[in-house]
C-alpha cells in the first residue's frame, strides 16, 4: 500500500504540466521529428524526420493510397487514423488529391502500409517528444 | 514518379526505418537506442525470412 502511494507521487513529481508537454507533441505530430528538435536533442529530431518523411513519401512514390476521413468499414477508419498521424505530409497529401492509388501497380498495397506505418511511427515520436517534455526521459 | 521495389527491398526498406524510430524512441542512451535499433532490424528480417520459408511450407 505504502509503494503505491510513493508510486503515484513519483509519478505525479515526473509528470508537471507545461507548456512543453503540449507543444512538443504538437509540433511533433505536425512535422515529424520537430518535437525533439525543440528541445534540442537535433539527432534524434532529424533521424525521426529522415526516417517518417521518408517512409511516407515512398509510399505516395509506390502509388499508395491515403485514407480520407471516412464512416466506413474499421480497416479503412483504421487506415485513416494510421495516415492522419502523417501531421502536416498528410494535410499536404490530401490537399493536392495525391495518394489515389493504382490497382494496376502490384506494389501499391506495399505503398499504402508504408504510409499508414510513417503516421503510426510519427506517433509513437510524439509520445516520445513528450516523455522528454515532462522530464521521464533524457 | 512511380517507384517499384520488390518484396524484399519493400521489406529492406520499411525495417530500416521503423528500426531507427524503435531504436530512438524505445531507449534512453545513444549506444542502447544504436544497439535496440540494431536488434529490432534483425528481428524485422528475420521475420521477413521465417514468414516467407513458412508460407512455402504451407503451400507445399
Amino acid at each position: 500500500m505504502a509503494n503505491t502511494t510513493t508510486d503515484k507521487a513519483k509519478m505525479a513529481e515526473a509528470a508537471p504540466l507545461t507548456a512543453m508537454g503540449v507543444i512538443a507533441p504538437a509540433i511533433g505530430w505536425l512535422i515529424p521529428g520537430a518535437g525533439h528538435m525543440i528541445q534540442k536533442r537535433w539527432i534524434r529530431g532529424v533521424l525521426l524526420f529522415i526516417s517518417i518523411v521518408t517512409l511516407f513519401l515512398l509510399g505516395l512514390a509506390m502509388q499508395g493510397r491515403i485514407y480520407k476521413a471516412n464512416g466506413g468499414d474499421i480497416l479503412d477508419i483504421l487506415g485513416f487514423v494510421g495516415d492522419v498521424g502523417a501531421g502536416a505530409l498528410y494535410i499536404l497529401t490530401v490537399a493536392q488529391d495525391w495518394g489515389q492509388g493504382a490497382i494496376a501497380f502490384a506494389t501499391a498495397d506495399y505503398g499504402t502500409k508504408f504510409m499508414i506505418v510513417a503516421g503510426l511511427l510519427n506517433f509513437i515520436a510524439m509520445a516520445d517528444a513528450y516523455h522528454i517534455a515532462i522530464g521521464k526521459k533524457k | 514518379m512511380t517507384i517499384t521495389l520488390n518484396h524484399f527491398s519493400a521489406a529492406l526498406v520499411f525495417s530500416i526505418f521503423a528500426s531507427i524510430v524503435f531504436g530512438i524512441t524505445h531507449r534512453d542512451n545513444a549506444r542502447e537506442m544504436v544497439r535496440y535499433g540494431l536488434y529490432c532490424f534483425v528481428m524485422f528480417l528475420g521475420g521477413v525470412f521465417v514468414a516467407g520459408w513458412a508460407m512455402w511450407l504451407l503451400r507445399r
